[in-house]
């Protein structure tokens, strides 16, 4: 029989979608079986106490969890979160209940035995609950105790080789698309780039850094499958300068209905025959493609990078072959100032495409971070002139977008030591006055007084 | 000049302590206001150093981290993690 009496929590699971309340019931009643005869470090009873405390803020209207706390692991500032109960002696096993955010691998690729020896951990020394994954992308351990982070930070580290992820002011765990690694669409190797800078700003990850928290995600090609325009402060998409590279045989076979369009995503039911003029060209936002002599046509200069036609038909049409990322910055969720997207600053930086050696090709990961510090050199340089800017000027809990909004996109430019061009521009201006600056006038403000004199009596 | 990491220590727990009465918890610019001809990634490594040292301690709420002298404010005792 349950410990506590949760008929509000049961109601949550009447309901036709999976069930957070039915997961730990479940877990609850693994725990209390404990078939693994397992030396559980948290009370046994965890679980049955949290369904409790949860139900009781659901009758009170409040939460009972305090917030925060001073708890983590030696040398980090970041990675553990203190949660702890306002009822402890009600709900005993929650009384302490810490997060404990663990870095997720590179395109969130797993293997059964990394999962296996991950919950084997924390079956022993947390609650068993997880959240796969948390909204930055990191694998979240829900519930353990003060005495048992250092454990399990160890038994990470030592025997996973897995690290902490961020939290607090600091840079949190960076997070990508599967990139190259599977998709022919990327226009560079997200997971190279993501781990290469994981690795370059460790301190940052691990220790407060920033007035408030940081965020970098990666997306291999527009179609943004990590949405990182609309989840972190600088967000990197990967796209292409030259032409869509097109395949006119590949053209004409979808035409004639020899190639199923999209991949086959949609072929569980009959859309009748394909139609390029309805289903591609109609739908191009920018209107730049046309279908001449049965040739696909396209104006590329006024492509926005879409991603649609080359959904379509993948194997007719690919992304150009000079390759690079676009850096957007400021992007955030709803706190201050409501919800941003990112703001497109740098709009494309290359990346030689060359420059593909792997780790195997090297002596050591030292030799391979150098390599690679070089090939990413124009993304570096550019972070840490955005972080010297948000860390002079940025207010205590201010997330990049407010500081641009507040200080102007103008400033901002500046202090980045971008150039200020076309696709800065969002609409005309609507302020009709011109600030200059004192360089940007012939002869500064300075003037000859005795010179001025000459004209000018008092 | 660069500055001297004792001396930079000394000055920050002078300005906690001084300031302990009204305050335990102090933003990360908190402490850039103790030195201000100093870049914020200076003052920000020898904070964390204090940490290190065990002279000053983190508080995070997940997602904003305070810094202030180890074991001052009421969060310690109150949850038996002093």
């Amino acid at each position: 029989m349950a410990k506590h009496e949760t008929p509000l929590l049961d109601q949550l699971e009447s309901g036709p979608w999976p069930s957070f309340v039915s997961d730990i019931k479940q877990e609850a009643a693994t725990r209390a079986k404990n078939a693994k005869g397992l030396d559980y470090q948290m009370p046994s009873d965890v679980c049955d106490d949290l369904l409790g405390i949860l139900e009781l803020s659901y009758k009170d209207g409040t939460t009972h969890w305090k917030h925060g706390g001073i708890v983590g692991v030696f040398g980090y500032g970041g990675g553990i979160i203190g949660r702890y109960c306002d009822k402890p002696k009600d709900f005993p096993g929650v009384a302490a209940f810490h997060t404990v955010r663990v870095a997720q691998p590179g395109g969130k690729y797993y293997t059964t035995a990394f999962l296996n020896q991950l919950m084997d951990i924390w079956d022993l020394r947390g609650s068993g609950l997880t959240n796969m994954h948390g909204s930055t992308g990191d694998i979240i351990l829900l519930g353990t105790t003060t005495p048992q982070l250092e454990e399990i930070f160890y038994q990470l580290t030592h025997e996973m080789g897995q690290d902490l992820g961020g939290s607090g002011s600091n840079l949190r765990t960076p997070a990508d698309c599967i990139g190259s690694s599977r998709c022919e669409y990327a226009c560079f190797d997200t997971q190279e780039l993501c781990y290469f800078l994981t690795m370059t700003y460790q301190d940052e990850l691990h220790r407060p850094a920033f007035p408030y928290k940081f965020k970098f995600k990666f997306d291999g090609c527009p179609n943004g499958c990590v949405c990182s325009i609309a989840r972190s402060d600088l967000s990197f998409i990967g796209t292409w300068k030259d032409q869509i590279q097109v395949n006119q045989a590949e053209v004409k076979a979808y035409i004639d209905g020899k190639t199923v369009d999209n991949g086959g995503a949609f072929k569980g039911r009959d859309w009748g025959k394909f139609d390029i003029q309805k289903e591609v060209i109609d739908l191009c936002p920018t209107g730049c493609m046309a279908l001449v002599k049965g040739e696909l046509k396209i104006n590329d200069k006024e492509c926005t990078r879409c991603m649609h036609c080359i959904n379509v038909m993948p194997k007719a049409l690919k992304p150009g072959k000079d390759k690079g990322v676009s850096i957007l910055c400021g992007a955030k969720a709803p706190i201050v100032d409501g919800a941003q997207m990112g703001t497109l600053i740098r709009p494309f930086i290359s990346i030689d495409q060359t420059l593909n050696k792997q780790l195997s090709d090297f002596e050591d990961e030292d030799e391979w971070m150098e390599y690679l510090a070089e090939k990413y050199e124009a993304i570096t340089e550019f972070i840490e002139l955005v972080w010297d800017y948000w860390m002079e000027e940025g207010k205590n809990r201010e997330r990049l977008g407010e500081l641009m909004m507040r200080q102007g996109l103008q400033k901002f430019l500046e202090k980045v030591e971008v150039e200020p061009m076309a696709v800065h521009v969002q609409h005309p201006r609507t302020n009709p006055y011109i600030f200059w600056k004192e360089d940007e006038v012939e002869g500064g403000w300075g003037r000859d007084i005795e010179d001025y004199r000459k004209a000018h009596s008092r | 000049m660069a500055l001297d990491t004792a001396e930079a220590q000394k000055v920050i727990v002078e300005n906690l302590e001084k300031k302990a009465k009204s305050k335990s918890k102090f933003y990360l610019k908190d402490f850039y206001s103790f030195f201000p001809e100093e870049k914020p990634r200076t003052v920000k490594k020898i904070v964390n150093d204090m940490v290190a040292q065990g002279i000053l301690e983190y508080w995070s709420s997940g997602s904003t981290t305070m810094i202030g002298l180890k074991g001052t404010g009421k969060q310690a005792g109150a949850e038996g993690e002093d």
